[in-house]
């Protein structure tokens, strides 16, 4: 597994994979976000920083329409997933979240079993032909997530029963067996301890192999260890977006540089 | 910061003795819990006299006294013709029983050797039930090989000598009671010392059909609570899945806008209108315009329905706004459509507070009274529905009508029979209760 990613890793695609232009968000009569281009490449990690309140986990929301389960919220402009457009009207949501996944702030596994978490997106998405088939997508899932060792044993038993760290790893593993193309992660370790926090920043480094990771994070010190492209929001606008080692070490901004060493925010 | 502090008086009492503040802020809140203490003191009170006055009215309704005597079924009598032809020997009404029966109580006592000092003939006769010849006459014409035999025939006694043997009837009253004598209560005594006369639990209480006026002590509850079980599953069967699907729809899929909110605001409005106008809607609408059939428990349960579905929709939306939104989150983005996140998730989580409110809302229309008046159940009703799906259209009662109509007819020992009917009802409405505390707590661990 990790001489695997080892070979992977020194593969840099410049690919692109995400490309939003123009993207407006709308709560009623608040404007969220304002006018962001970002342009997200496949196998990379891309973290979205900036204060409480900025807009990042809004964007991040619009990149798999998460936004729509939200009666007052409105999006505007163009985001192309592989040069297709996310918001065409004949873009089926549910379809386009099975290519995008998402893992979320507060560890949320269903209240079944460890097993039936990790097989329900393959269930629901009929990717398993049989019992054997969906087996070997639970199992490795639980592999990639780095949870197998610690579960083989009790997966007919709940996910909620698991600590924080492995039930955040169980939601990452539910995530993956799906198979999407991008994985959203809205600030996924923000409700968990310094250890759990780097066993899932292990995993991150290692899924960049096989997608593309977009991490919300308010941790700087996380987007510089984890990520190859930072992105600064401020009050709902892209401040800044490039290369981490450039945003943290030489960013063009002000309020770039104000944020990362602590002035702002 | 140091200004504002030096101008405020500081604090110069011991903590150990508290300052007038503090003993006037300690003596409130013991006041308010005296307060709460009292209130609820006052509602178990009151409960507990409630249930104390019904069981000590309603526990003998559970109980019946019998007459058993050898009866001869003569053959001049009950079948004159002699060929036993059930349609022949039906030509004998119930009149042609009551002097075989009295001629049957009078030999045994006269065989037995019991006195019959003060008693003539006919009120002997009184003695026994006059449902007694139609339970004869009933059994005769069903099996026509018995007449001409002798045989121990097991009778009602009479309400007022059923009342002597539950102490409700005593020497004293009778003095005073045109329907029954002293000398008949000595007599009745004397007999169940002799064996004839026994007071033993009261099946035909639970089962049997209702009586007229005259024969409390044939007075039954089995029609009625056959007709309650019909109305149940009607409601049951109608308002769980309209009330659970239009909840769904309201929580999850519907757009929050004017016409929701308008919706809204009338399903909460609904669990407040008094019960007496869905039975003029159900008057109106079931009986006047669609034509179905009076009293019958088609009509109550759709009544019912109509009255359960607020508190199904109310209780459902609760617990569905109870799961927590991040269940729905997950689901979604994993790529489950809004329809599987329901199904497959939220409606699981929700189901124990669906069920809950689903018997609660069956425990209340089942004690619901007034709207069945209107729709005609209040009918006196002796003939046993058939089996659903054709009984629900047969005329039946109810329970809480049958205690209500009890209570309107005159002779005493329906006050009896009508506290016996509550007795039972509670038992219902408390197991019904339970089991949604059973359903709720095993559904609860799972999560």
């Amino acid at each position: 597994m990790n001489d695997m990613t080892t070979i992977e890793r020194a593969v840099t695609t410049s690919e692109k994979k995400i490309d939003a232009k123009g993207v407006n968000v709308h709560y009623a009569d608040t404007h969220a976000i304002k006018n962001v281009d970002v342009e997200i490449d496949d196998k990379t990690v891309t973290a979205f920083i900036g204060p409480s309140g900025c807009g990042k986990s809004t964007f991040l929301r619009c990149l798999n329409r998460m936004n729509d389960t939200i009666d007052i919220c409105r999006v505007t402009g163009d985001i192309l997933l592989d040069d297709e457009d996310i918001y065409h009207p004949k873009v089926d949501p549910v379809q386009l979240r099975a290519k995008v996944g998402m893992v979320f702030q507060k560890p949320n596994p269903f209240p079944k079993s460890i097993y039936d978490n990790v097989a329900y997106g393959p269930r629901i998405h009929g990717l398993a032909q049989n019992k054997a088939d969906l087996d070997d997508i639970v199992e490795k899932s639980l592999r990639r997530a780095a949870l197998w060792n610690e579960v083989k044993d009790r997966l007919d038993k709940p996910g909620t029963g698991l600590s924080g760290g492995q039930q955040q790893r169980l939601c990452i593993a539910r995530a993956v067996a799906t198979s999407p193309e991008v994985l959203l992660m809205d600030e996924p370790c923000s409700a968990l301890d310094p250890i759990a926090t780097a066993q899932v920043e292990n995993l991150i480094d290692d899924l960049r192999s096989r997608f593309s990771v977009v991490i919300v994070t308010h941790s700087m010190a996380q987007a510089s260890r984890i990520s190859q492209k930072t992105a600064f929001f401020h009050l709902g606008e892209l401040i800044e977006f490039g290369d981490t080692t450039q945003i943290f070490t030489n960013p063009v901004d002000p309020r770039t540089e104000s944020y990362i060493t602590g002035r702002i925010g | 910061m140091t200004d504002a502090s030096s101008n405020t008086p500081r604090l110069t009492t011991s903590i150990i003795e508290p300052d007038p503040r503090t003993r006037r802020r300690n003596a409130s809140e013991r006041r308010f819990r005296a307060y709460g203490l009292a209130a609820i003191g006052t509602g178990i009170a009151a409960l507990i006299f409630l249930v104390i006055s019904i069981v000590s009215n309603g526990y003998t309704a559970f109980l019946q006294t019998y007459i058993t005597i050898p009866v001869e079924l003569s053959e001049q009598r009950l079948d004159p013709q002699g060929n036993r032809d059930p349609e022949e020997m039906a030509r004998v009404t119930t009149f042609g029983y009551a002097p075989v029966l009295a001629m049957a109580l009078q030999s045994h006592l006269i065989e037995q050797g019991i006195p019959m000092d003060g008693v003539n003939p006919r009120d002997l006769m009184a003695m026994i039930s006059q449902e007694a010849p139609a339970q004869v006459r009933n059994l005769v014409l069903a099996n026509p090989e018995i007449v001409g035999q002798t045989l121990d025939m097991e009778m009602l006694a009479s309400g007022r000598i059923d009342g002597y043997f539950k102490g409700r009837v005593t020497l004293e009253s009778a003095e005073r009671d045109s329907n029954v004598s002293p000398a008949q209560l000595a007599l009745a005594a004397a007999m169940a010392e002799a064996g004839l006369m026994d007071t033993r639990f009261n099946w035909a209480f639970i089962t049997g059909p209702d009586a007229s006026g005259q024969r409390p002590e044939a007075a039954g509850l089995g029609v009625a609570i056959l007709g309650s079980l019909y109305m149940m599953i009607v409601v049951l069967a109608l308002a769980l899945p309209i009330g659970v699907a239009a909840s769904i729809y309201l929580e999850e899929f519907a757009p929050k806008n004017r016409f929701t909110d308008i919706i809204e605001v009338n399903i909460s409005n609904l669990a407040a209108v008094p019960s007496i106008v869905f039975g003029i809607l159900g008057l109106a609408i079931f009986i006047n315009f669609a034509g179905l059939p009076q009293s019958a428990p088609i009509v109550g349960g759709l009544v019912l329905t109509l009255m359960t579905l607020p508190t199904i929709i109310i209780a459902t939306r609760a617990s569905l706004r109870a799961v927590p939104p991040s269940i729905r989150d997950a689901a979604l983005g994993l790529g489950a459509s809004k329809m599987q996140s329901v199904f497959h998730h939220v409606l699981p989580l929700a189901m124990p507070g669906i069920l809950t409110g689903t018997i609660i809302g069956l425990a209340q229309a089942l004690g619901e009274t007034a709207p069945l008046l209107l729709i005609g159940m209040v009918a006196f009703v002796r003939e046993f529905p058939d089996a659903p799906p054709e009984g629900l259209f047969d005329p039946t009662s109810a329970l809480p009508v049958q205690v209500f109509s009890w209570t309107q007819r005159a002779d005493p020992a329906f006050v009896e029979r009508a506290s016996g009917a509550t007795i039972v009802l509670l038992v219902f409405l408390v197991s019904m209760n339970l089991l949604a505390v059973m359903l709720r707590r095993r559904f609860e661990r799972r999560w």
